[in-house]
């Protein structure tokens, strides 16, 4: 079975007024790396968290591996959220023990050496480090886990640029032909050439679905270019 | 250090490219082992699936061969490494008249800028 995430009808609706996603039909495969990209409020975030499981659908499903979004895609699926929810008392490794605990797929050898290669001290305590490097922390967990969706909400939005080259680094290090990867972010330039694919959200609604490829050949612009067109105000 | 890459065209056509112009300038030279699809897209900063897609279009063209169990290897065939070396020649030559031409230049007076150049040992 080649299709990682089936998405059927789905619509998210927090009231009358305000559908965040609407009746959106889409098949992700494996082994990619996806962008998902849209203006604010376009809808990004809310597919992410159903996703996730952290919202549930108004209407329509949503299918990991052949399963529905429940307790059996939550162990399948890694989740980077758009802000820091780890406690800032807490040093990375009580973090690292926890996240042992919590996910079978996690490798702690993995996390500590992504943690070593940027020099961070897993002694240290969250609080204590920078807006990037708690990002950072932040990804490797991620990372380090052996998942089949890894879906990055915005992950290198805080970062200075350096930090950034080495998020998309891990990113490309961490490829595997089994899993996929959704980032969504506004930072298009940045990681074009690290995606496969790009899905464009528009209030709402899918809106395209092609590879970066495609859009550089029919085209003649990056998917930056091809974006501000397309969204321009 | 990530491959910088033009915005308006195919990634995975820029890294043909780049690929090209490093066996062709001897940075692999002929018979010589290829880095393997994940580490060259670790360098290059670029999704591995479209580096696997260029590494595809240079078998294809038989610049460079897959070994079953012993990862790439760059071509043995020296003419067909020249041969290629001479179509980017090709095209530089091309791209570098197109733009004399856009600056009012006729070919005649290329020439003598270019051999006035070359006499002064400027390049």
């Amino acid at each position: 079975m080649n299709e990682l995430v089936e998405i059927a009808g789905l619509t998210k609706a927090y009231d009358a007024e305000h559908v965040a996603v609407n009746n959106i039909t889409l098949t992700l495969p494996r082994g990619k790396i996806i962008g998902l990209l849209g203006p604010n409020g376009s809808g990004k975030t809310t597919l992410i968290k159903m996703l996730n499981g952290l919202l549930a659908p108004t209407q329509g499903s949503i299918k990991v591996n052949g399963s529905y979004v429940g307790t059996d895609t939550k162990a399948h699926v890694a989740y980077l959220p758009d802000r820091t929810y780890l406690a800032g008392g807490w040093k990375i490794t009580q973090i690292l023990d926890y996240f042992c605990d919590f996910y079978a797929d996690f490798s702690r050898e993995k996390a500590l050496e992504m943690l070593k290669s940027l020099n961070i001290d897993p002694g240290t305590r969250m609080k204590t480090l920078s807006k990037g490097t708690k990002e950072k922390v932040q990804l490797i967990l991620v990372m380090s886990r052996n998942a089949d969706l890894y879906v990055l909400d915005e992950p290198i939005a805080g970062v200075d640029p350096a930090a950034r080259d080495y998020i998309l680094r891990t990113i490309i290090n961490n490829y595997n032909p089994n899993a996929t990867v959704l980032i969504s972010t506004h930072l298009i330039g940045d990681i074009e050439q690290v995606l496969d694919e790009v899905i464009f959200m528009r209030y709402g609604h899918l809106l395209l679905y092609t590879s970066v490829d495609h859009i550089r050949e029919q085209h003649g612009k990056s998917v930056d270019a091809y974006f501000r067109e397309v969204f321009a105000c | 250090m990530a491959w910088n890459m033009e915005s308006d065209r195919p990634i995975y056509a820029q890294l043909v490219e780049r690929i090209q112009m490093q066996i062709v300038s001897g940075q692999y030279p002929p018979g010589g082992k290829l880095p393997s699809v994940r580490d060259l897209a670790s360098v290059a900063s670029v999704n591995p699936n479209t580096m696997q897609k260029a590494f595809a279009e240079l078998e294809r063209s038989g610049l460079i061969i897959t070994q079953r169990t012993n990862g790439r290897n760059v071509t043995e065939d020296e003419e067909l490494i020249g041969t290629v070396k001479k179509e980017l020649a090709r095209e530089h030559v091309e791209a570098f008249l197109s733009g004399m031409q856009e600056l009012g230049y006729t070919s005649k007076d290329t020439m003598e800028l270019l051999g006035q150049y070359v006499e002064e040992g400027k390049r």
